[in-house]
């Protein structure tokens, strides 16, 4: 990388988080000027106004695509409609150990008297807690499952091509044109639609000022500027933001400017569970970078310098602070950008390109969290472009993370979608799978499937809070077989969710009615044309998720009862129970067998492994196809983020010999260490699920940097991902790293900041992890070569 | 039906020949080199392995065992060999995996099955199976019928052995094995002799008549400091294997991760000084035996 990004990336790196407070303030401002007077939709693009005229305009120094969140890189907003920090929790998001944001005085004393004053009772957060039942609370404190929309609004959507086709001049007459359409004499929506749709148009005319406002500072710097080069860069960048993204990006700087402003757009209006982000990269430049190259207006090293300031730009953005289960949850700066590279074009022709090489160069060479990044591997994509991301990922930073691009079309075509919208599609956030450009793809919030066992060897008792959370569905020492246990689990699990749906049903409705998100709307299909928003159903397609969490861990436990006490009967179900309740103390004995002589989950063995695919299919026949709020459907993810710590610290122990308090096992990765028999056993383990049935599964997997050395390494690893693709799998990552040297970060921090390790759906700084996911992962079965 | 002894077997090989393998190792061999990495590989029976720290001391290896073959001695069970008819009660019983059965008979029907299971990784690959040791030729029917299984099967096959059998039994063998991984340790039988526990001539002698008739063998050659790395030790190899019109030769470094097995074996292990040859001196004998006109590579 050259002196300019280096400088960039450097100070990225070295800049510490903080909290800005310029973001409430101005949201405070606006509703105080306007609440009441206008709709919902208007307040929210008059908000989205003044946040777009008046917050402060970056520009630093020696970088060519400009724009932050905050004031300056690193500073990290509020949002305080959604979620009105307590100075308890500023005190405690300034001083925590991980993942803090510096807050300072006056930030706090701002908070005091403007934003607390107008917000508390008021937010979303108030208004969820507020509507929820005693029964739902319950449950969410007890850590049957997360609530994503607690603290951040419904995200999980991303940028298709039209924005490189359309400038935002270009969406006000599409608007426009929906406007006029409107039939008021027979449409009782009429009314809801126009002021969405005017609400849309505010927002268009907004963004386009905020780039103005971008081409101004340009200007000015550029008067001030003595260095002739960075003067000539300076009125560049200023006529690259008074076109865009008013019209449509002419040139490869336009395009990667044009995007950055949208993405600004999109996480400024509200702070969405997983960011914007800009999709298939690769293919959507492409047809700049080739028109330019040819024409020998752009070299390759332009190009790539421009991308890399691009990856700046991303990195510059830590997620907004999280709080509370929130953030046990989600506990990382990462905010889910994760970009998309390779796959295949809407006419399903293999999309590598030029620049999907590039881009593989950039991660390599950029080694940053943010983005994250991703491969999408088609059976028609050339094992060279494999081989390449291979090299990256063997560098051991965990990324780019491989998806399977054929089986994610043939979910969404399960899920309802035209052939050309799946192909348009890809993964995001961690591992989801969505229809870009087109699709509000929602999570809910995680399941702890294991805790439902708990509960159900409990007779609907939860013994951690001691509260009756489940059904009673009898005493399991009355069970004569594994089925009348596993029923029971079923029921179980069937009362759990019904009481997660009903929150979600709700929370759904908040946001639709309070929460629109106009700006955000103008760019996903077909919410123009709708008049609708994206928040109410707005786009083509509405999915909402339920992510299970525990694969492993369940089917241990579920294998471990149905061999010892029903096949083997060599204990009984009484002295399980018992020695569960005691954490296995005195009971060391039965955990023993528990967890040597029983068959577990990733080693390629039909009796574990087929009791995951029951837990599954009764996970999916619960979940999928049951109906959201804006006409869609519900389906399942089978993903933790860090929340398999979360889960694990609520259950006490568990049959597969799990103590109390102890991680889960994580995505559908075995349970940490009971893999015994390699890579391919796990593989054809995980393969056993219907992967095309989800939106998306998580299998991380770990080896020794030996494992892949050489060019036969690299080899070896490409028909592994082939192999596992081919057997319909989703999603695979790789950690390649030894337990050892994890260990000795763990112990020398210092000498390890730049370590960069896969942690579920994305990867993370080693030192950012608390105590208890650093174990886990060095828990990890670790591969070796033989 | 031929039934065989294996004590392991290692999915994702990827050392072990071509592609994405499958390595079983069957148990028995009648070398007794001092460098092995698999002493519990040597004896050709089943066994028992005590891992001392998994040791609940609960006594069911005692109380289970009907041949009065496992007693309690300082709070820590002990197996009479004398009693014990290796009949595995004490190992299925005994909950931590302390007491280790090592050696499992096996059909080769059944064997194919676990082989099988990879079978999506070997065609992706072009992988397929390896048989190791021990001496795989020690058991050659047991061999022979998984050789022909895997053929009807259309899975590669890899022998990798010590040559050290009767020439029927390297010819039968070579009839389906599509590649055979051949030791060779030391061209000089006296001290040949002295590290393995037997003379060379029988290697040496098969790999002759071998080589005029499989065209797909790779010789392995382990790189032991102080018993066979000098030059003229890994030069007199080099040059007989250029004889017999053989290319490719791997050199393996010693490395001595097998030495605990020795104490949980009751084994001796003799040369826990040694230690495993640096990058330099393996690029070093590369080089030197590369110049010869061979295909040299470092580790399997």
């Amino acid at each position: 990388m050259n002196e300019r990004v280096a400088k960039l990336r450097q100070q990225s790196l070295d800049t510490i988080p903080t909290l800005s407070i310029e973001r409430a303030e101005l949201v405070t401002e606006a509703y105080e000027k306007y609440a009441g007077k206008v709709s919902v939709p208007v307040l929210r693009a008059l908000t989205f106004k003044h946040l777009m005229e008046n917050k402060t305009i970056c520009i630093n120094d020696g970088e060519l695509i400009v724009g932050e969140r905050g004031p300056y890189p690193q500073a990290a907003p509020t949002y305080p409609e959604l979620c009105c920090h307590s100075l308890e929790d500023l005190d405690i998001i300034d001083g925590r150990d991980k993942i803090a944001f510096k807050v300072s005085d006056e930030v706090k004393k701002i908070q005091q008297e403007k934003i607390i004053p107008y917000w508390r009772g008021k937010s979303i957060r108030d208004m969820l807690f507020d509507q929820m039942s005693d029964e739902w609370k319950e449950c969410y404190f007890a850590g049957i499952y997360t609530e994503f929309m607690e603290q951040r609004a419904p995200g999980h959507t991303v940028a298709d091509g039209k924005i490189y086709r359309k400038g935002f001049l270009d969406f006000k007459r599409d608007i426009q044109q929906s406007l006029s359409s409107i039939d008021y004499l027979n449409d009782p929506e009429a009314y809801d639609k126009q002021e969405e749709l005017k609400a849309m148009l505010i927002c268009a005319d907004a963004i386009i000022r905020y780039a103005e406002r971008h081409a101004e500072k340009a200007r000015e710097l550029a008067e001030l500027e003595k260095d002739p080069k960075r003067k000539k860069e300076l009125e560049k960048i200023a006529e690259v933001c008074s076109y865009v993204p008013a019209n449509a990006p002419r040139s490869f700087w336009e395009a990667l400017q044009a995007y950055w402003f949208i993405h600004l757009g999109v996480i400024t209006e509200l702070n969405t569970w997983d960011s914007f982000n800009p999709g298939k990269l690769d293919q959507h430049l492409y047809p700049f970078y080739k028109k330019e190259t040819e024409e020998g207006t752009l070299t390759r090293d332009e190009a790539k310098e421009l991308v890399q300031c691009f990856w700046v730009k991303f990195n510059n953005q830590p997620a907004p602070p999280k709080v509370g289960v929130t953030l046990q949850e989600s506990g990382t700066y990462t905010d889910f950008a994760n970009i998309n590279i390779g796959g295949i074009m809407p006419d399903g022709t293999d999309g590598v390109n030029d620049v999907t090489y590039m881009l593989l160069e950039i991660i390599g060479e950029m080694k940053i969290l943010q983005p994250s990044t991703n491969v999408q591997v088609s059976r028609k994509n050339p094992d060279k472009f494999v081989k390449k991301a291979c090299e990256i990922i063997r560098m051991g930073m965990g990324f780019p993370s491989v998806f399977n691009t054929d089986a994610v079309v043939e979910e969404l075509i399960r899920q309802g979608k035209s052939i050309e919208d799946a192909r348009c599609g890809g993964t995001s956030g961690c591992v989801e799978t969505g229809a870009f450009g087109k699709e509000a793809y929602i999570l809910t919030g995680y399941f702890n499937i294991p805790k439902i066992l708990e509960i159900t060897l409990h007779n609907g008792m939860d013994p951690a809070t001691g509260k009756k959370l489940g059904i009673e569905t009898g005493d399991p020492c009355t069970f004569e077989t594994y089925d009348e246990l596993f029923d029971a689990f079923k029921k179980q699990m069937h009362h759990f969710i019904d009481i997660k749906i009903r929150g979600n049903n709700i929370i759904e409705t908040l946001y639709a009615k309070y929460m629109p998100a106009p700006f955000l709307s103008i760019i996903i299909d077909d919410c123009i044309k709708k008049g609708k928003d994206y928040n109410a159903g707005g786009a083509r397609y509405n999915t909402n998720y339920i992510q299970g969490v525990g694969t492993g861990s369940i089917t241990d436990s579920l294998a471990a009862i149905k061999y010892h006490i029903y096949d083997n009967k060599n204990i009984a179900m009484a002295e399980l129970i018992e020695a569960l309740d005691n954490n296995f103390e005195g009971y060391e004995k039965i955990r023993q067998l528990l967890i040597n002589k029983a068959p577990k989950y990733g080693n390629d063995d039909d009796y574990a492994d087929s009791i995951m695919v029951s837990v599954f299919d009764a996970y999916f026949n619960e979940v999928d196809g049951r109906n959201n709020m804006k006409g869609g459907k519900y389906r399942i993810d089978m993903l933790p983020t860090t929340c398999h710590i979360y889960f694990g610290s609520v259950i006490g122990a568990l049959p597969d010999g799990r103590k109390a308090g102890e991680p889960l096992s994580e995505g559908i990765s075995p349970v940490q260490g009971v893999d015994k028999y390699g890579p391919t056993a796990v593989i054809k383990s995980a393969a056993k699920m219907d992967h095309l049935k989800t939106g998306g599964t998580l299998l991380n997997q770990k080896f020794t940097p030996q494992v892949m050395e050489g060019e036969e390494g690299l080899e070896k690893l490409t028909h592994l991902i082939r192999a596992y693709f081919k057997m319909d799998g989703h999603h695979i990552q790789f950690n390649v790293i030894s337990a050892d040297t994890l260990r000795a970060a763990q112990a020398n921090p210092e000498k390890y900041q730049n370590l960069i390790v896969r942690v579920a759906g994305y990867s993370d700084y080693f030192r950012n992890l608390n105590k208890k996911l650093q174990d886990e992962i060095i828990a990890r079965t670790e591969h070796m070569a033989f | 039906m031929a039934t065989g002894i294996i004590y392991n077997v290692q999915r994702y090989s990827i050392h072990d020949g071509p592609g994405i393998r499958t390595t079983v190792f069957l148990k028995g061999c009648p070398l007794d080199c001092w460098w092995c990495h698999n002493p519990e590989s040597q004896k050709p029976g089943q066994e028992i392995i005590f891992w001392e720290e998994r040791c609940l001391r609960c006594g069911d290896c005692a109380g289970t065992c009907k041949k009065g073959a496992v007693v309690f001695r300082n709070n820590m069970p002990v197996i009479l060999t004398e009693n014990c008819d290796l009949c595995g009660s004490c190992s299925s019983k005994c909950p931590s995996g302390a007491q280790e059965m090592v050696g499992r008979k096996v059909s080769a029907a059944e064997l194919m099955k676990e082989i099988e299971k990879d079978t999506i990784f070997f065609d992706e690959s072009g992988g397929g199976v390896t048989f190791s040791g021990g001496e795989p030729l020690m058991q050659p029917d047991f061999l022979d019928e998984l050789l022909k299984r895997c053929k009807e099967k259309q899975i590669n096959t890899a022998v990798d052995t010590s040559g050290y059998a009767s020439w029927e039994t390297v010819n039968r063998i070579s009839e389906n094995a599509d590649l055979f991984l051949y030791d060779i340790k030391l061209m000089d039988n006296i001290r040949h002799k002295k590290y393995t526990g037997v003379d060379n001539d029988i290697i040496i002698n098969n790999l002759k008549l071998l080589a005029r008739k499989h065209n797909n063998i790779v010789i392995r050659v382990p790189v032991v400091p102080g018993i066979n790395d000098s030059s003229d030790d890994m030069l007199a190899i080099g040059e007989f294997v250029l004889t017999l019109g053989i290319k490719s030769l791997n050199i393996l470094p010693y490395h001595n991760t097998g030495m605990d097995k020795y104490r949980r074996l009751h084994l001796e292990y003799k040369i826990p000084e040694t230690k495993p040859p640096s990058q330099e001196r393996m690029g070093e004998i590369k080089d030197r035996l590369g110049s010869l006109g061979l295909n040299i590579k470092i580790g399997g």
